[in-house]
Order: C-alpha cells, then structure tokens, then sequence
C-alpha cells in the first residue's frame, strides 16, 4: 500500500480554472488527456464499439423484401422516395413516423439527463466517441500525455515529422471511412461500394464523402472538446434538465477538503486534512481539459473518467473509492451539510468518520428510488405515448389507398343524350412490394356508370386494375349518369378500392356536379 | 480603457453596457470563430470577384468566370428540348390515331396539346374547353365537323369558313327569316324543340314537321340528325350551340349566326396541330 505521498503528482491545471482563464481568443490550450482505466473507461470502450458497430455495420444489413423492393436492411432510397427499415417500409407521405421517433429521441434525452445527467453526451454522442477514437490512433502513436506533451513542445525533428504525419494521416483514413459508411445508407451498399473505388459513383456520393470527412477530421482531430463548449447547444440546455435528485459526476468535496499534498506532515501539524492528494490526476485524464472539483460546469460532458482515474488513487491509498463519484445533488448538500456541521464551519473531515475511521451514518447515499419521481414519470410516460401511438398507428396503417380528384374546370360536362358527365382523376397507392389486382368499384349514385381512360371496356360499376409493386396508379375515370336519374347539383358517391385477396380496402367521398336543369 | 469594468464573480471585464443591474461580460470569441469569420469575408470578396455582384451604372460587374443565370436558363431549355427531341420526333413522323394508340406518345401529347391550347384556343373555348354560347364545348359528345382524332386533326388545320384557307370547313345556313313567314318560323322552332323535349304548343309541331320536311333535311337529314359533311348540328340531342329552347331556335332560323374558326396549320405547325388534336379527343368526348 502506497503512502499518499508516493502518489506522484501530475502537472497538470485546468484549461478554465478561474485563476488562468485567458480570453478566449488567445489560441484554445492544448488537451492531452492521460489514457484512464477503470470500470467506466471499460464500459466507454463497450459504447464505442457498439456504436461505431452499428453506424459501420448497418448498411450492410440484409432483409429479403422479395422480388420487388430493395434487399438492403436500413436503406433511405431518395430517388424513389421510400425509406426501408428492416420491416418497415415509408412513403413520404407517412414521414410523420420519422418525426415521431425525434420527438421520442427529444424525451428521452430529458429522461436520461434528468436521471443520469448528461450520459448522452459522456458515451454515445457521436462527438464524443470519435473523439475516443482519435484519441485512440493518437495515444498508440505519440504515447500517453507526457510523451504527447514532450513531443508538442519539443523541436521539430524527424522523428516528430513522421509521429505527426503517420498520425493525421490514420486520422484521415478514419476520417474518410466514417463519410464513406455514411452514403451507404442512401443506395444499396455492396453495388456502390465497388462504383466508389472504380470511380463511377455519382458525383453527390464523392461530394458527401469529402465533406463528412472534412467535418470528422476537424472536429474529431482538431477541435474536439470546442465542439462541445463552443458549438453544441445542450451544455445550455442542460441546466433546465438538471434537478437535485439527478446524478452527475461530483467531487465530494465534502470528504476531499482540506486537499493536501503532504496529508502527513499537515496532520502532524495538528491541521485537518481531507482524502484528496491533490495529484490532479482527474485532471489529467478529462478530455475536456477542466477540473471537476470546481464544481458543476458546462464543459463537463460527464463522461466519468475522473472517477476512474480517481478510484484509482483511493485504491492505492487504501481509501474509499468514490471521492469523485456519480452523485445527485442533494446528497452532495446532505453530506455537505455533516461534514461543515450545517454550514457554520469549514469542511471538516473529522465530522464525516467515526471514531475508527469508517464514514458516518448520517451521510447519504444514492438510492434508487430517486429515478422514480414524479418527473421521470412524466417523461417515461410521454415517452411511452408517443412509443405506443407509433406502434399502434404501424401496426393498423393502410398498405392500400385512394385518393380522388375531382375536375374542376370542367365540373361537369352535358352529353348529347343529356346525361352529365364528371371527370376525376383516381389515385391507387399500392403500398406493398407486390403487385396486386385492385377492384374500383362505385358505391351510391345510382344509374351512373364509369368508364377509364386507357382501358377499352364498355362502361361498368367495378373495373379490376392491375396496380405494380410499390407503386401509385393514377386513373382518368369519366362517371356518366343518365338525366333521368340526376338528383341535385351535388350528389356523393364513393370510390371504394378492394384487394380481394388481402380483403384490403379503402373508400374515398367524392361529389358529383349536375347543372341546375338537366333536360 | 480607464472606465474598465471588472466583474466581481468572474474576474472578466464588461462591455460597460448595463440594463436593469444585469451587465455583459466582455467574453473575446474563441479563435477558432474569429478564423471562421474572416474565411468568410474573404470568401465573399472572391465570391464578388468571380460571379456577377457589384450594381454599376447601367448593369452588374459581370464576374470573372463568366456565370450568367440567363445562360443557365438558356441551357436548361435547351437540355429540355433535347430530351423532348424524340417524342416530338416521333409525333411529327406518326398519324394522330398512332399517337393517340400508343401510350407514352399519347401522354407527351396530351400535354404538349394542353399547354398549346391554353395559349391558343382558351380565349373562345374557354380554359377547361368548356366553350360558351356559339363556342362549342370540346368535352362532350357532340361534333358539328367529326369528333374522332383525324377529324379534330383537320379542323384545327384548316379552320372553319376561314376565308383564307382554300380548304377551311364551310357551310352556311340561309336566313330563312326571308324564305318562309313569321308562324312557320314558329312552327318548325316548335317542332325541332320537341325532338328533344316538350314544347309550350302542341299544336304549333305537325305543321312545323312539314315545314322541316319541306326546307331544313337536305342539311339536318330526314330524322334531323344533322351532317357532319356540313357541319351541320344533331337537332335531335340535349346539346344547343346558340342555346336551347324555342326562342333561340327561331332566331337562329330567321337569321343565322356561323361561328369562324382561323385555321391553325400556318402558326402552330403541322406537329403543334397533332397534340392539339390529341389533346381535345383525350378530354372525353373523342369518337
């Protein structure tokens, strides 16, 4: 076991610590953060390679639609204007699913911020887990932080020449392969994969791999932790997200206090001294450059390697881990309030530990219990509902539609035998990737009969239409009534469309116009 | 800056603008912006340089690489006609019943020939083709010169008693108004009204069916089922030119109106007349 000060302290300071903050014009301070170890930065790597799992691997999904529809499993076809989604087909007009799932995405981001802070933007924000990434290729390549901090400062040499070009260039390979997973959405990914590399793919697919990769270089290479404090909304946002019940990573100052360096001699001076060595530790590893224990900021992305690193320390001291931990504001207050006896006195790490040195009782703990609270509720609930209208309206939509337009100029047209006629043009979406026989029949308006443009057979009520795969079948449809049997200038009717094999149907309202005399 | 504000909490210094005790902080934007910024003014100074921009006296700097959206335009309707080229290729070579037989054809027709006839033909026949009195309505059934494709096809070419075309359409009713008297005016009125309803005097319709007899079948026919040699009308149908009923039938005895038609063939081209007449036979009424 390590006496606290075999611990070596890092040099280390935070980029916006109060005391050095420049303007923020002056050139952004370099992060180089310590590469952590720990059960987070285990789960992070599990994030990471789920998430980039998934954005590289899903294009090449494969879900059998059948002769007539694209095989491909996630696929957005913009020249057809279909997007597929494993079992689930969209035509434009049902877009609304789309903007269902944001609103869902926008509720759940309440719901975990509100329960576990900004968990979002710590692991699975895709800024973040490039970012990682970048890391990743930088670290095997110039080292950990004091090797990346040596070879910042140091001269130019050879050496450096090739750490820094191997380096952007992987970045860029990186880069590169992140824009082009991207248009593999859009068309079907084994075919212009090798149209990419033979260099017939159409140009917009070139243009979109050269600006994504642009962006992912700049902001995963470059910029990093600016894009978050800079660019991002949701550091603003989060505050109103936040409540004293949500848990955030938290310097438990209220154990940590008095810091010292030399815990021992301090103590031999008879001073008070709390667990934190002040070896900067968590500091060192925090990409976003900022130290924790000043409290809650908008830099901090939550993303908890400074518990890691931290847990580390206590280990080695044989103290609690958890000076730095993931803690809900009100405990933090609670504890605040034991270890300063209520406020009146500085912290006072004595008041926090028995006699024997174990933590007191009247320190809180995180239960959880506390995400069940009235707000998680509201959102869990809102989130459920709109969950469940979706599902609901997928499961009972329409794969068979009608839409009708009624002539206007014309509105109606007298025959020589004086019988009225109307022209409508008649819409059969075939939502299916199969092509079906569809029966239009007429309901109402009695005597009158149709005929349709294109298709030679005498007039009749009911006509049978083979519609295609997929696809929208539009009809010039003339409805004729005899004189005789005119009631009104507006009469309606109803086009009903039929799958007889499905027992699909739908039926649209359509009006009927007559002159005011009619023979 | 001797009137520098300092803020008491952050340590920045204020802009000095203060409203209801809230002040700004002078926070100096990040580098990264400030770069950003200034590609952007230089993008826009070469952005001027190289596309039309600056208003002079009489026009706009042209730009140095020569971009003109009128160019654009140009070059779109050309791209436009050429991709048109075979359809209109193909319509100028086939007969209007090969047209209207093949589909694809009849579609690239049957829009070509509407946006013709909105330009040309609505200002009698009204924008749906609908006509009005003494216009005749293009949707229907009725045709005083032939309703199937080949015989739209030579209406539209040569015109109806439009003098100077030696092949125009031509035939005129005599004003009978000076070849019978008044009542037998109204007894044939009467008689041609109850071809194709009731009439106010009964009466007034054998003695009119001999005065039909005896002037109007050598046009009208025997059954006053008309002839499309002369363009001359079905009496017996719900459809009225000048209008139904008696009165109007009398007064287009007694003195005729002939509708005059130009003949289309030397403004619009042979190909324009196709589509029309496609077009006017799609609209629902085509023989």
């Amino acid at each position: 076991m390590l006496d606290n000060t075999q611990v070596e302290r890092l040099e280390a300071e935070a980029v916006n610590s109060a005391k050095t903050r420049q303007p923020l014009y002056a050139a952004r301070k370099k992060i180089f953060p310590k590469r952590a170890s720990g059960s987070f930065r285990r789960f992070k790597w599990l994030v990471m390679a789920i998430t980039l799992g998934i954005y590289y691997l899903t294009p090449w999904l494969r879900w059998d639609r059948g002769p007539f529809a694209p095989d491909q499993a996630v696929l957005v076809d913009l020249a057809n204007r279909r997007f597929y989604f494993f079992f689930i087909e969209i035509w434009p007009q049902e877009f609304y699913y789309v903007a269902g799932l944001l609103v869902m995405a926008g509720i759940g981001l309440f719901l975990i911020t509100s329960t576990v802070g900004r968990a979002w933007c710590g692991y699975t924000c895709p800024q973040t887990v490039w970012v990682d990434l970048f890391l990743v290729v930088e670290r095997a390549i110039e080292g950990d932080r004091n090797a990346r901090m040596k070879l910042d400062t140091g001269p130019w040499s050879a050496r450096k020449l090739v750490l820094r070009v191997s380096k952007h260039a992987i970045w860029l390979i990186i880069a590169a392969a992140t824009g082009g997973a991207w248009i593999f959405y859009f068309a079907d990914a084994p075919t212009l994969i090798g149209e990419v590399f033979t260099g017939t793919a159409a140009p917009i697919a070139y243009i979109t791999i050269a600006v994504l990769t642009a962006t992912t270089y700049t902001f995963g290479g470059l910029m990093r932790e600016q894009v978050c404090t800079y660019m991002c909304p949701w550091p603003r946002i989060q505050a109103a997200m936040l409540d004293e019940n949500s848990l955030t990573v938290t310097y438990n100052d209220w154990r940590g206090e008095p810091r010292s360096r030399h815990a021992k001699k301090v103590q031999a001076a008879g001073q008070l001294v709390g667990d934190c060595v002040d070896c900067n530790a968590c500091v060192a590893v925090c990409p976003m450059g900022i130290d924790i224990r000043d409290g809650q900021q908008l830099e901090c992305i939550t993303c908890a390697l400074c518990i890691d690193a931290c847990d580390g320390i206590m280990d080695k001291l044989g103290k609690e881990r958890g000076l730095i931990s993931y803690a809900t504001l009100s405990d933090y207050n609670a504890n605040m309030a034991v270890a300063t006896a209520g406020g009146s006195r500085p912290v006072n790490p004595s008041l926090i530990r028995t006699a024997d040195g174990a933590f007191s009782d009247a320190l809180a703990h995180f239960h959880i219990r506390k995400i069940f609270r009235p707000r998680t509720f509201v959102y869990m609930g809102a989130w459920s509902a709109v969950g469940l209208m979706l599902l609901y309206s997928l499961l009972t939509r329409d794969r068979l539609e009608v839409n009708v337009l009624h002539d206007r100029n014309p509105q109606f047209v007298t025959l020589s035998d004086g019988s009225i006629r109307n022209g409508y043009t008649v819409k059969l979406l075939n939502m299916i990737p199969e092509p079906r026989t569809i029966v239009v029949t007429m309901k109402g308006l009695h005597g009158a009969e149709m005929s349709i443009v294109g298709i030679d057979l005498p007039a009749d009520r009911s006509f049978a239409i083979p519609v295609e795969p997929d696809r929208l079948k539009m009809l010039k449809v003339f409805v004729r009534q005899p004189a005789g049997e005119v009631r009104g200038t507006a009469q309606t009717f109803k086009f009903r469309v039929e799958d007889k094999a499905s027992f699909e149907s739908d039926e649209y309202t359509a009006t009927f116009n007559a002159p005011e005399t009619v023979r | 800056m001797s009137n520098e504000h300092i803020d008491d909490v952050s340590g920045i210094s204020t802009t000095g603008h203060e409203w209801d005790g809230i002040s700004e902080l002078n926070n100096p934007l990040p580098r990264w912006w400030i770069i950003t910024f200034y590609i952007t003014i230089a993008w826009a100074i070469g952005y001027t340089i190289a596309y039309p921009a600056w208003p002079m006296l009489t026009s706009a700097t042209k730009g140095v690489i020569g971009y003109s959206s009128r160019n654009d335009v140009k070059n779109e309707l050309a791209a436009a006609e050429a991709a048109k080229g075979k359809f209109v290729a193909a319509v100028q070579s086939k007969t209007v019943w090969e047209i209207a037989a093949d589909d694809a054809l009849r579609e690239f027709a049957v829009a070509a020939g509407g946006a013709a006839f909105k330009v040309n033909c609505v200002q009698c026949h009204g924008s749906g083709a609908q006509g009005s009195s003494g216009f005749p309505n293009l949707n229907d059934d009725d045709w005083l010169w032939g309703g199937n494709a080949e015989q739209i096809q030579q209406t539209i070419t040569h015109g109806i008693r439009f003098a100077s075309d030696p092949d125009t359409r031509v035939s005129e009713m005599p004003a009978f108004g000076e070849i019978i008297t008044a009542d037998q005016i109204k007894q044939v009125s009467a008689y041609v009204a109850s071809l194709s309803g009731s009439v106010q005097d009964a009466s007034l319709v054998e003695p009119g069916a001999k005065v039909f007899a005896e002037n109007c079948v050598a046009c009208h026919g025997d059954n006053a089922k008309g002839n499309k040699e002369f363009g001359a009308p079905d009496l017996t149908d719900a459809i009225w030119l000048y209008g139904p009923g008696e009165a109007a039938i009398a007064s287009q005895v007694r003195g005729p109106k002939h509708g005059v038609m130009p003949a289309w063939v030397g403004r619009l081209g042979e190909t324009k007349v196709k589509e029309l007449a496609v077009y006017i036979h799609s609209l629902g009424g085509g023989e």
